[in-house]
């Protein structure tokens, strides 16, 4: 697969000195989804705002498709879309019109047909007609996104989507992003929501105080960092440890009706095959048994907190 | 160029007066009718002819003006202003146009609206009084540059702007004394020698004058150098524009 975004040293230095990109390098491949992870003010915002031209890079080069956004700006920004965080939007136009609107300053001829199948599947056909300032803060943001699909972008950089959206938008946004990847469009999301990561991505990054930390495909990334959790549950609860037992480091449940095992799944020798011998030797009779992946949200502070230490 | 991109923020930007149509006709309507009461009637039946124009006719261009020049600025900057103020202007810096096709589109816009106006107050001002057009094609050049150029500085203000005041500043404390003074209501000639000398400073005089001369076919200055001095103004606001982008001063991080 060929990179349609290429982001080679990229630093942004702004007015007061405060430097929120370090050297940026990152490709993207086409028709991935990347999410990038970072806590607030780690410099998400200020990359996306950098390749789609809102901003200014102080060094470093940007490439989408090939070309450059400096001096081809044109022909990057025709392939990019982008969904702010913000809610940025004329409160007094119709839905129908700012998404037209959208269209048009791209460059892009008239194709109503298009737009009534972008807003429909946003379900925002019904509201075509209506003010913005008439919508909910979910129909807003959906208006976001319909107007960057508007002009049938590549590359899409969804910021921070789901921020102060409820749980069934939110689903229904990680749905609309599987059907533009299923398109072939590229989407680079950022967000504070692992689960969404986890949910939808194909690579996650992990961007803090403006330097990427990793970015790794997201079963590597599980894999490589997760931590496995094995729940041994008893039939009878149990006051200690069995001595037999004391050369696992196992955690005994509050109350005493299970044994909590950690193990490293990256590891050749996990160990629970002869945890499994030595509690049946201890005599424990066993009513079930469960495993816990450690979630990215674990890896994601692990990872943070290692890095700060 | 991208010219469907022009033509997209033209016609936003015109959607925006037009549902507001019936304030942006019947103010200038309203306000022209009011000046014909008070200085046409009221006032100007007290006052001799002037250069051999009737005073409610000799008005008329300085009125016109007056109105052109106000809503050129305010349509212009506040274009630009509202966007950037609620963040919708993220829009038009990622798409992939340049800041020529971003001031015709914004610029366009604005000074149609105040060329409208012209034409309403115009058309308002051939109800109260006989109104002669010497010039017609000098007319409307001088209409259309004038529409032009002050939505122009009203794009520079509404970039430079950092609030609503601010908005309101430079047409309330420059523009409107410089019209006033810019003799609108009175000819040069008739204030004395000193006067005259530092009217001459005042940019609105050449405008003024030759847009009253294009209807009467008399002037306080030479009409070529009024012509010159609005063509000299469009440039030195288009260069303002161009460092503008340039730089991104107030608009790119």
């Amino acid at each position: 697969m060929s990179a349609i975004l290429s982001i080679n040293a990229l630093r942004k230095t702004y007015e007061g000195g405060f430097e929120a990109l370090k050297n940026v390098t990152l490709e993207i491949e086409r028709g991935e989804i990347l999410a990038l992870l970072g806590p607030n003010g780690a410099g998400k915002t200020t990359l996306i705002s950098t390749i789609c031209g809102i901003t200014t890079a102080s060094s470093g080069s940007v490439k989408v498709g090939g070309h450059d956004i400096v001096t081809e700006y044109r022909a990057a920004r025709n392939m990019i879309g982008l969904v702010p965080q913000e809610i940025n939007l004329e409160p007094f136009e119709t839905v129908w019109s700012t998404v037209s609107f959208s269209r048009g300053l791209f460059g892009k001829p008239r194709n109503d047909a298009l737009l009534e199948d972008i807003l429909k599947k946003l379900s925002l056909w019904d509201k075509r007609k209506s003010k913005i300032m008439e919508l909910s803060g979910g129909m807003k943001r959906r208006v976001l996104i319909a107007k960057a699909l508007s002009h049938e972008p590549q590359l899409l950089f969804l910021d921070e989507p789901s921020a102060g959206v409820d749980v069934e938008l939110r689903k229904d946004m990680w749905k609309i992003v599987a059907d533009l990847k299923a398109q072939g469009v590229t989407i680079i999301l950022t967000t504070h929501y692992i689960e969404e990561a986890e949910a939808i991505a194909d690579r996650i990054g992990v961007i803090r105080r403006g330097e990427i930390l990793l970015v790794e495909h997201k079963d590597t990334l599980m894999v490589r960092l997760g931590q496995k959790q094995l729940e041994v549950q008893l039939s009878a609860p149990i006051e200690d440890v069995p001595e037999a037992l004391s050369g696992y480091d196992l955690t005994l449940a509050a109350d005493g009706h299970a044994l909590i095992y950690s193990y490293d799944v990256k590891q050749d020798r996990t160990g629970i095959t002869g945890l499994l011998n030595a509690v049946a030797e201890a005599g424990l009779v066993l009513s079930d048994v469960q495993t816990r992946q450690s979630s990215l949200e674990e890896i994601f502070v692990d990872l943070v907190a290692e890095d700060a230490a | 160029m991208n010219w469907t991109a022009v033509a997209a923020i033209y016609k936003f930007e015109m959607a925006r007066f037009f549902r507001t149509l019936l304030q942006s006709f019947l103010s200038p309507v309203l306000s022209t009718s009011l000046y014909f009461v008070v200085f046409g009637s009221a006032i100007g039946s007290r006052i001799q002819e002037v250069d051999g124009i009737e005073y409610g006719a000799f008005i008329v261009p300085g009125l016109i003006m007056l109105s052109v020049m106000t809503q050129g600025i305010s349509n212009a900057s506040f274009g630009i202003y509202f966007p950037k103020f609620i963040g919708t202007i993220y829009e038009v810096l990622s798409a992939p146009i340049n800041f020529l096709e971003v001031v015709l589109g914004y610029v366009g816009a604005a000074a149609s609206k105040a060329l409208f106006i012209g034409v309403v107050i115009l058309g308002t001002a051939a109800l109260f009084v006989d109104l002669p057009v010497a010039h017609p094609v000098a007319m409307i050049l001088f209409l259309v540059l004038t529409s032009l150029s002050f939505a122009l500085l009203g794009f520079i203000i509404g970039i430079w702007a950092k609030s609503f005041e601010q908005l309101q500043l430079v047409p309330l404390l420059v523009v409107t004394p410089l019209v006033f003074l810019g003799g609108a209501f009175y000819s040069i000639s008739m204030l004395p020698p000193v006067w005259q000398t530092v009217t001459l400073f005042n940019p609105v005089v050449y405008l003024i004058s030759g847009f009253r001369w294009s209807f009467f076919g008399a002037a306080d200055v030479p009409v070529l150098v009024s012509l010159l001095a609005i063509g000299g103004f469009t440039l030195v606001c288009l260069a303002v524009i161009g460092w503008i982008f340039k730089t991104g001063w107030r608009i790119r991080d």
